[in-house]
């Protein structure tokens, strides 16, 4: 179970946060980016995040892109590279749909990269990992957004 | 940099054109659309956290007028949302917004309504009030006929959900659940699995169609069925063990290729699914070799269809030597996992090697030798500039700890944890260590009293403040209870108390305060070890710690109860007087009653003697608990008019009856968390009668909390249990057999590597390392090799805590001794017994006498013809003792066996393993003592928390003895009488 997906920039600036079993939590937020951002790039991807989010058994699985961090939290229920490769298809699939991301996509289009995520986790629990399917979902929204009718799927 | 700078520079114009293009000819949609963009870029040309506070206040009292406004349009607000989102990220409160999200989530258009749905999941958490105004909207867009809704509904009830409310949408879903389109059937089932986490009672009833979801003709709700499947197997597998053959086939497809190549991420087939699939077929597997069977070959294929091409190969590839350590064990797939989690421990990739240390960690109690295999590698991982990776070494270390290497093994926790900085790692590396030195079991590798005090030195120096109050308190309780030998632990107390006199010499160093009270303690109890006329001298150090502002209270009290027990001691002391003089008028209301207390003592020293014996923590005092000695006292005021006593509760009662005018008592909750309270919803939707029909159940389930019962004990304190159900014979024979083989060459390679190690010149730090990892690893796997008897054996008993060990265990020390004892007054060679029966019990002194075999009764006429080869084997000491409880499935190990070179051929000592032995972690057989007729040897065996040490006492000359005495004396550790 994934309990939270961070996104912030090298400055510990928050650019996307998602709690999926509490609230937004600030002192998490920022504990977390403590800890993610004085990590080389060349050490491992794995934290441990301890007392901070529900005990010992969450850890913080990482990536860091360019001028972004993605961070999630995840319980012993998950793999830790599965995870991994899960935030590459999060990122993939954000580069689609932007064409090209980068940090401004995701601070001017909130709203979008929260629905894309949507698609891939969902309360928590991976929903969807094939981008093509991803993107197929999103783009039938952007549709939506055009035409402000009810799209051609439904 | 520069070209994410550069990237940034030629985005922004499209972007600023884009949010206007998105704004479209409406002007007043691209005022507010741009007005995020402004604050957005407000906020990144402010310098300081105070100007962005400034700014986002501003803003927050704009919205909220904003919102609040009668002529906002939704689509306005739906603009004004987004920004909250964007201050509430930030960390600001926009708790005014929240009840305009859920009316923007109710009255919008579909556009609307995702930010309003999107706003609501960001803002609310689970049991927030305003959810239930949500209800309502989330019923009417399941009923919708747009999939768009449906969508959007699906999504906010899996996000966030009020508990109390899902009876009112249950049906809903359930039908869902067979909507034609894949994209509401995944997302129906995910949110029935959000259900079944919050309130499981709830959805018991569907439990058969989730079963219809995992046949699904849909790979994506196959999928989103595991997560459930997943859940409700490690909450009790054996509900599901019917579907291995499914999950089997399901897994055999994926991993053949079967699924759509849009399942493939770099060309490997479904990784997630198949993680999912060995994570499920690993819990099912526990324990239960007929299902364990059943999934071999698909385990098989998995290990051998894993290519190495990308880093998802080896996320399935690491599942799957899970999944295979945490299954029956079949030695072939143990091989292959072995080989696998060589791929990880030496692959260069950092991530890899986290991960292959894990699994180093999670294997290394079933196959210790996988360990030595990779001791260089675990060795460089000490020294890691990761200090993740280095934790991760130091866990696995911690579970390899033994006598021999104790002392290297603490030492590098303290190494790390000196380095350490945060909290976390701090309590938890303290709580390792002193788990490793005494305080959690009964029995310590200690080597000598010097390096144990002062490594626990160590620990309250560094962890003092943070660690766990249990650690301080059993260390004092170690000290105070002592161990077997009492002049030993007289000279434990001695060192500690000189330690602490040293420590607290040192000027101007700042100990924890549980350090100090632990200080204060051990001088108050255990000072007058030091022979000394007076303790002037301790005292006036606790004087200087008393009068120190950093000290706290509560380690005040400490010090000075310390104080109060020196004093006793003395006669007359001045520093106790001016201590008493300064503290009857302290501040400190707590600090005053013990300087007056001290004080009236004083002017009675009979008294305080009796009060504070010395050396007799241990023991209890007699108190009159009823006051009696005061009744006189009482009998005579109340013959002059006193009140009688009232108890507490009396008054309060009394009180209460006359205070009766308005009952602050809260009324019962309206809404309980019985899922049943959920059918008066205003919703008003009545549940199926298949709901009711559980009521019986609703009882149990109610609790959200986790469910522990049905669930396997995995994790001890000592790590990794394995295979606890485990209790018959055959099925724990299945693993040490090989495991024996692994062993023998893996001793053989380690003396070839040594010696060609010595022919080649190596560099000074390769052989520094080497000798590191024969400080480390000694005793693990080779030590049927090396005599234990001579060094480690002493060493590692001299701290057993007597009296509690064979208290608590007496219960089945006693009877493994009475077992054995039975065997000697019997003239026949075989006793049976329920709970323990021997495994084998061999005489090979003589070469003439009859073997004796304790189970020749219980084996039959096909095992007995067995027994030569047994005969031969038995050679090698160790596997004498699993290999003559085989059954037929056995027989294919045997070649192997006999194969093995002789290590101990000499050895006539009759080897007995309690048959539990091999399901947990165990030393090896040491024979302790012996003569012509006698032996006695030891093993101890680790389990869950507590440590037991199995003596087996065995004949050797075919006589009949008439009894046998044990008797335990402190000088040496055992000793048998006739």
């Amino acid at each position: 179970m994934i309990q939270a997906i961070l996104v912030f920039n090298n400055h510990g600036k928050p650019r996307l946060v998602r709690f999926y079993q509490q609230e937004i939590q600030q002192q998490i937020v920022r504990e977390t980016f403590h800890l993610v951002l004085k990590r080389d790039d060349n050490i491992c991807n794995f934290l441990e995040g301890g007392s901070l989010i529900g005990g010992s058994d969450y850890k913080l699985i990482y990536r860091h892109y360019a001028t972004l961090y993605f961070v999630f939290c995840v319980d012993s229920s998950e793999s830790e590279l599965g995870i991994l490769d899960l935030i590459q298809v999060f990122v993939e699939t954000l580069d689609k749909c932007f064409e090209n991301v980068c940090e401004l996509d995701l601070i001017f289009h909130m709203d979008k990269v929260h629905y894309i995520l949507q698609e891939v986790v969902m309360g928590g629990m991976v929903l969807e990992t094939n981008m093509n399917e991803i993107v197929a979902q999103i783009e039938a929204q952007n549709r939506l957004e055009k035409s402000e009718v009810t799209p051609r799927w439904a | 940099m520069s070209d994410i700078v550069e990237k940034t520079l030629t985005a922004l114009p499209g972007l600023f054109l884009q949010n206007q293009s998105v704004g479209g000819p409406a002007g007043v949609k691209t005022s507010f659309s741009s007005r995020l963009g402004g604050l957005v870029r407000g906020i990144t040309a402010l310098t300081s956290k105070h100007e962005e506070e400034k700014l986002i206040q501003q803003e927050l009292s704009n919205l909220k007028a904003t919102v609040s406004a009668p002529t906002t349009t939704l689509r306005m607000m739906k603009e004004c949302m987004v920004r909250l989102i964007y201050c509430e990220m930030l960390g600001y409160d926009a708790s005014f917004g929240y009840i305009h999200a859920i009316k923007l989530a109710q009255q919008g258009n579909l556009l609307e309504k995702r930010v309003g749905y999107l706003a609501v999941s960001l803002f609310l958490h689970e049991n927030h009030e305003l959810l239930l105004l949500l209800v309502n909207t989330v019923v009417k867009d399941l009923q919708s006929t747009n999939l768009v809704e449906v969508c959007m509904a699906l999504t906010i009830v899996s996000q966030i959900f009020p508990r109390e409310m899902i009876p009112a949408v249950l049906p809903l879903i359930e039908d869902k659940l067979q909507h034609s389109k894949e994209i509401i059937r995944r997302k129906a089932v995910l949110a029935l699995y959000k259900f079944h986490l919050i309130a499981p009672n709830q959805v018991q009833h569907i439990h058969i169609k989730f079963r219809k979801a995992l046949c699904d003709r849909d790979v994506g709700v196959m999928a989103a069925s595991l997560h459930i499947y997943f859940r409700m197997i490690k909450e009790n597998s054996s509900g599901y063990k019917d579907l291995t053959g499914s999950f089997v086939t399901i897994l055999k497809q994926v991993v053949g290729g079967k699924l759509p190549v849009d399942f493939n991420y770099h060309s490997v087939p479904a990784p997630w699914i198949q993680i999912q699939l060995l994570r499920i077929l690993g819990l099912l597997g526990k324990d239960d070799q007929r299902t364990s069977e059943l999934m071999y070959d698909v385990l098989d294929e998995s290990l051998r269809r894993a290519e190495l091409n990308h880093n998802v190969t080896y996320a399935i590839l690491f599942e799957c030597v899970h999944t295979v350590y945490s299954i029956y064990p079949k030695s072939e797939l143990l091989e292959k996992a072995a080989k696998c989690i060589g791929k990880f421990v030496l692959s260069p990739k950092i991530n890899l090697k986290y991960l292959g240390l894990k699994a180093l960690t999670y294997v290394i109690q079933q196959d210790p030798t996988l360990a030595l295999q990779h001791q260089m590698t675990i060795i460089e991982c000490l020294d890691h500039p990761d200090p993740i990776i280095k934790r991760e070494t130091l866990e696995l270390l911690y579970r390899i700890t033994n006598a021999q290497n104790i002392t290297v093994i603490v030492q590098k926790m303290l190494e790390y944890l000196h380095q350490s900085k945060e909290e976390y790692i701090i309590v938890n590396l303290v709580g390792k260590i002193a788990d490793i030195l005494v305080l959690n079991t009964v029995d310590t590798y200690a080597p000598d009293n010097a390096w144990f005090i002062q490594t626990m030195n160590a620990v309250f120096s560094v962890g003092g403040d943070v660690m766990h109050p249990d650690i301080p308190n059993n260390f004092m309780r170690l000290l105070a209870e002592g161990f077997d030998d009492e002049t030993e632990d007289q000279q434990l107390r001695l060192y500690a108390v000189q330690s602490y006199l040293t420590l607290l010499d040192v000027e101007n160093v700042f100990y924890p305060q549980k350090f100090l009270q632990v200080m204060s303690w051990v001088l108050g109890e255990y000072y007058y070890l030091l022979d000394k006329d007076t303790p002037e001298e301790v005292l006036t150090k606790l004087y200087k710690l008393l009068m120190n502002d950093s000290v706290s209270s509560e380690t005040k009290a400490w010090l000075i109860a310390a104080v109060t027990k020196l004093t006793s001691q003395a006669h007359s002391s001045n520093i106790v007087e001016r201590l008493i003089q300064e503290f009857t008028i302290s501040l400190d209301t707590c600090m005053r009653q013990h300087a007056f207390e001290l004080k009236h003592l004083r002017e009675n020293v009979e008294l305080m003697k009796s009060l504070l014996p010395v050396d007799k923590s241990c023991e209890d005092m007699v108190v009159d608990a009823s006051l009696s000695f005061l009744d006189g006292f009482v009998a005579e005021e109340l013959s002059q008019g006193a009140a009688p006593y009232k108890p507490h509760h009396q008054r309060q009662e009394e009180k209460l009856s006359q205070e009766k005018v308005l009952n602050f008592e809260p009324y019962g909750l309206s809404f309980s968390s019985s899922g049943f309270t959920g059918r008066q919803s205003p919703a008003g939707i009545s549940l199926g009668s298949d709901i009711s029909g559980n009521s019986a159940e609703t009882g149990m389930k109610e609790t959200n909390s986790l469910k522990l019962e049905g669930i396997k004990k995995l994790w001890g304190k000592e790590g990794y249990l394995p295979k606890k159900e485990g209790k018959t014979g055959d099925e724990t024979e299945a693993l040490p057999v090989p495991q024996e083989s692994i062993i023998m060459e893996n001793v053989d390679q380690a003396v070839t590597k040594k010696d060609q190690c010595q022919v080649l010149t190596q560099s000074k730090e390769e052989k520094e390392k080497q000798l590191l990892a024969s400080s480390l690893f000694v005793g693990l796997g080779s030590e049927s090799t090396i005599n234990l008897l001579g060094k480690a054996d002493t060493v590692s008993h001299k701290f057993r805590r007597k009296p509690k060990v064979k208290e608590t265990k007496s219960g089945e020390t006693t009877s493994a001794h009475s077992m054995t004892c039975s065997y000697f007054s019997s003239s026949s060679n075989a006793t049976y017994e329920d709970d323990y029966y021997l495994d084998a019990l061999q005489d090979r002194g003589d070469k003439e006498l009859n073997k004796f075999s304790l189970n020749s009764e219980l084996l039959d006429s096909e095992s007995l013809t067995e027994l030569p080869s047994v005969e031969k084997l038995s050679n090698c000491k160790l596997s004498s003792s699993p290999s003559l409880f085989t059954d037929n499935n056995m027989e294919g190990f045997h070649p192997s066996q006999s194969t093995a070179p002789s290590v101990a051929p000499e050895t006539s000592l009759a080897s007995s393993l309690l048959e539990e032995t091999s399901e947990h972690m165990h030393s090896e057989l040491v024979e302790v003592c012996h003569n012509e007729t006698i032996s006695v040897s030891s093993y101890k065996i680790w389990k869950d928390d507590c440590l037991f040490i199995v003596w087996s006492v065995s004949n050797k000359s075919g006589l009949e003895l008439k009894s046998a005495n044990l008797e335990i004396a402190p000088a040496e550790n055992f000793k048998v009488r006739q």
